[in-house]
């Protein structure tokens, strides 16, 4: 018998898509499984907010029992540690704003995940609770946009690659965020009403700064804030405690609106700017990666993304090698950050993307 | 905007009725979740079933001898006789005094009874305890909880076999020592301690000793005397009794605070109403324990052979000086948590070496103290035959067994140090 992994996170969108499979699948089993990420608290404390806690795992395993589905812990810490937490980590060091979510698909849902997968459960498929599509079009696997505009999760899923969509599924693609937690009301599950988790899973408290301390040693040097003309506004606290785009925490008081335009880890130096000043036309992107293998042609039209929930906006690419490209957009877009996700599409079907380079 | 979504979108998922999922009795579809009929069960170590017999026996107690113990009335009588009964084949069993004897919830309650009750009734003479780095959690995390309240704690190493070498505990012993705490056989790889030779050393020096026999007891009767203990924890669901339900020989004349207040019950050591069902349960178990014992030590032996016959396998723990039913492994190139989930989902089930850490990304740390490294340590398997387990059992485990670990070691290796 053929089996599938439900990556279950101990959240309302994967217990549903567990549930779903539980439901439909008859040829292949489901197995339920967890991934534990990171470390446990000492005997005896008890502190969590995140997915990725205890607290999480007791919820996955509790919907697990109600679905009927055998369902185990997957042991993922050093390979979350090295690949999303301290990539994370040095992403701020190097002045860029990391993307850890899409990390944590890439490496650790989806290839660790599939491999891992296959050799404790036999299993060669993975299924997830993110908000995405799949068709297999044309002879190729196409990765889409879920009909629920709102929730799409594409952004976090264009690393991809064919061999790893053949091997994936998404069961909540077609419905929408109200529809799930009907269906999980319905169904009963614990985590029917869980609130939904807006912080990075490792980062409870929201404040990253202990991490860099902790993972790498970064305290923190006070250096300074400058304009564009370079003249010096203020003190930051360290350059790495900030990303492109940021407004609060500058202590600058310019009588106007100002944000972070660029941070340069080589002098210690974060660069402001008005709100005009930190939009840009155009940007070059590293690190790319195409859902087909391929580019679909060294120039073509795409609308292009650069952060989650922002809404893609038109523009021309132009290949550079084969792994890097560069965007030119119709208009100005607010504050593409060095380290951040620049995903293109064609309409609904995601093509891929890579990495906004630095000094762009 | 979901509201256009909510409406728009397919939702031929939700009109499908809801069969599998909503049908909430345990037993609809079994054979997906658990409760594979055939399954191979090689985890004596974590827990035995109970054995009719034991179940019989606490029946009564669950139904028509309904009372509290301690009452006065008929119903009280009859419960507190079935625990006065269970106190006595205890006490038979271990050559010690019913009024020796404390019932505990579990063996790591009668652990962390012996080590606490002992460190602070004693804590006006002195504050060092001398235990080992192999030891159960009960005991090591109890006394990691007392040397954060002041006492000194000296964790004796193991050799690569994981026996710890008495001249050690003896080099340890100080003035101030009020407490040597070692287990009979270790629950992970199944080594066996040299407890009546340390337990000599602590009387020579006049400190108490505790023994963790809970791991050893279902394949002999602990011996307090011959062992010269002041201590010794029990548990009753290892020698094929109920869950909930442990003991502790406290010799004669041993000073020992209680750690639960609150009643008269096991003579003011232990207060909370006694579990009697369990417990008399616990003294039924024993009762059969010893009567015909299952000859386990020539399966585990070929169990061994064969296993560690198998490339990158290699056998943990003392090669002879072992528990009859014990055989443990670390396997290269497989984490142990997969292997064991390989292995449920082929019906056998087994374990990475301790339920109790079950979970945990730490490596054991057993291994660890006998010197097994850490990425090789987190390649633990443990199996532990039983009463019923079969020589085809063992065909059969060891024939999945091979091709589980052929089948992690294809899809584990480079691919962590790419891209």
């Amino acid at each position: 018998m053929s089996r599938i992994v439900a990556a279950m996170s101990g959240g309302v969108d994967s217990s549903v898509a567990a549930a779903l499979l539980a439901r439909e699948t008859r040829e292949e089993e489901v197995i339920g499984v967890w991934m534990r990420t990171h470390g446990d608290l000492p005997e005896g404390y008890e502190l969590s907010r995140s997915c990725c806690s205890p607290d999480a795992a007791d919820d996955a395993r509790r919907v697990a029992q109600l679905l009927n589905i055998p369902f185990f812990i997957l042991n993922v810490e050093r390979e979350f540690g090295e690949r999303v937490i301290d990539t994370f980590v040095d992403s701020y060091l190097d002045g860029a704003t990391p993307n850890p979510c899409q990390a944590c698909n890439q490496y650790i849902k989806f290839d660790e995940l599939l491999k891992r997968g296959l050799g404790a459960y036999g299993a060669d498929v993975v299924a997830t609770g993110h908000y995405a599509r799949l068709e297999h079009r044309d002879g190729r696997w196409r990765l889409m946009r879920a009909a629920d505009a709102d929730k799409d999760q594409t952004y976090f899923l264009w690393v991809l690659d064919q061999d790893q969509l053949a091997r994936t599924r998404f069961p909540l693609g077609d419905m929408t965020k109200p529809e799930v937690r009907a269906m999980a009301a319905e169904l009963t599950l614990p985590t029917a009403h869980k609130p939904e988790s807006q912080e990075i899973c490792f980062v409870p408290l929201g404040d990253y700064r202990e991490l860099l301390e902790e993972r790498r040693g970064y305290a923190g040097e006070p250096g300074p804030i400058v304009d564009a003309d370079g003249t010096r506004v203020g003190t930051h606290t360290g350059y790495a405690h900030y990303t492109v785009g940021q407004r609060h925490g500058l202590g600058v008081a310019l009588g106007e609106a100002v944000y972070v335009r660029e941070v340069q880890p080589a002098t210690n130096t974060v660069v402001i700017g008005r709100r005009e000043e930190v939009a840009q036309r155009t940007f070059s992107v590293d690190g790319a990666r195409f859902t087909a293998g391929e580019p679909p042609s060294e120039r073509f039209a795409a609308s292009v993304r650069i952060r989650h929930r922002a809404p893609d906006v038109p523009a021309e690419v132009t290949m550079v090698g084969r792994d890097r490209f560069l965007v030119e957009t119709a208009d100005p877009v607010w504050a593409p950050a060095p380290g951040q996700a620049a995903v293109l599409y064609d309409g609904e079907e995601c093509l891929g993307g890579g990495r906004i380079a630095r000094g762009a | 905007m979901s509201a256009i979504h909510s409406t728009g979108a397919p939702t031929r998922n939700l009109r499908r009725p809801a069969t599998a999922v909503s049908n909430r009795s345990p037993d609809a579809n079994v054979a997906r979740g658990y409760h594979r009929p055939m399954a191979i069960y090689l985890d004596h170590a974590a827990t035995t079933p109970i054995r009719p017999e034991v179940l019989e026996a606490m029946l009564p107690y669950l139904t028509e001898h309904q009372g509290n113990p301690s009452s006065i009335h008929a119903s009280g009588r009859r419960a507190r006789q079935a625990l006065d009964e269970a106190r006595e084949e205890v006490a038979g069993h271990l050559g010690a005094k019913p009024r020796e004897i404390v019932f505990t919830a579990s063996g790591t309650e009668a652990d962390n009874l012996a080590v606490r009750g002992v460190a602070w009734a004693a804590s006006a003479k002195g504050r060092h305890i001398v235990t080992s780095a192999v030891e159960h959690k009960a005991v090591l995390a109890t006394t990691a909880v007392l040397e954060r309240q002041g006492f000194e704690i000296t964790a004796i190493g193991v050799d690569r076999h994981g026996r710890v070498d008495p001249d050690e505990i003896a080099a340890a012993i100080t003035e101030r020592t009020t407490l040597v705490s070692i287990q009979s056989a270790n629950n992970e790889v199944g080594t066996l301690q040299p407890v009546a030779e340390i337990g000599g050393i602590c009387r020579a020096r006049g400190v108490a000793f505790h023994v963790d026999a809970v791991q050893s007891a279902a394949f002999g009767p602990p011996t307090p005397d011959a062992w010269q203990a002041t201590l010794v924890s029990l548990s009753a669901h290892k020698l094929y009794g109920p869950k909930g339900a442990g003991a502790l020989y406290v010799r004669r004349g041993t000073a020992m605070l209680p750690q639960l207040s609150g009643g008269a019950q096991e003579r003011q050591r232990r207060a909370g109403t006694e579990n009697v069902a369990a417990i008399a349960g616990f003294g039924a178990a024993l009762r059969l324990a010893y009567v015909e014992p299952t000859p386990m030590a020539s399966l585990r032996d070929r169990l061994i052979a064969d296993a560690t016959a198998l490339e990158g396998v290699e056998l943990t723990g003392h090669p002879t000086e072992r528990l009859p039913n014990s055989a443990s492994f670390v396997i290269e190139g497989v984490e142990g948590g997969d292997l064991v989930a390989a292995l449920d989902l082929e019906g056998i089930e087994t374990s990475t070496g301790s339920a109790c850490t079950t979970g945990s990304v730490e490596p054991s740390h057993v291994l660890l103290a006998m010197g097994v490294g850490p990425e090789l340590a987190h390649g633990s398997l443990r199996l532990t035959i039983g009463r019923t387990t079969s020589e085809a059992e063992i065909d059969r485990t060891l024939e999945v067994l091979a091709g589980a670990i052929a089948r992690l070691r294809g899809l584990r290796a480079p691919a962590t140090a790419t891209a």
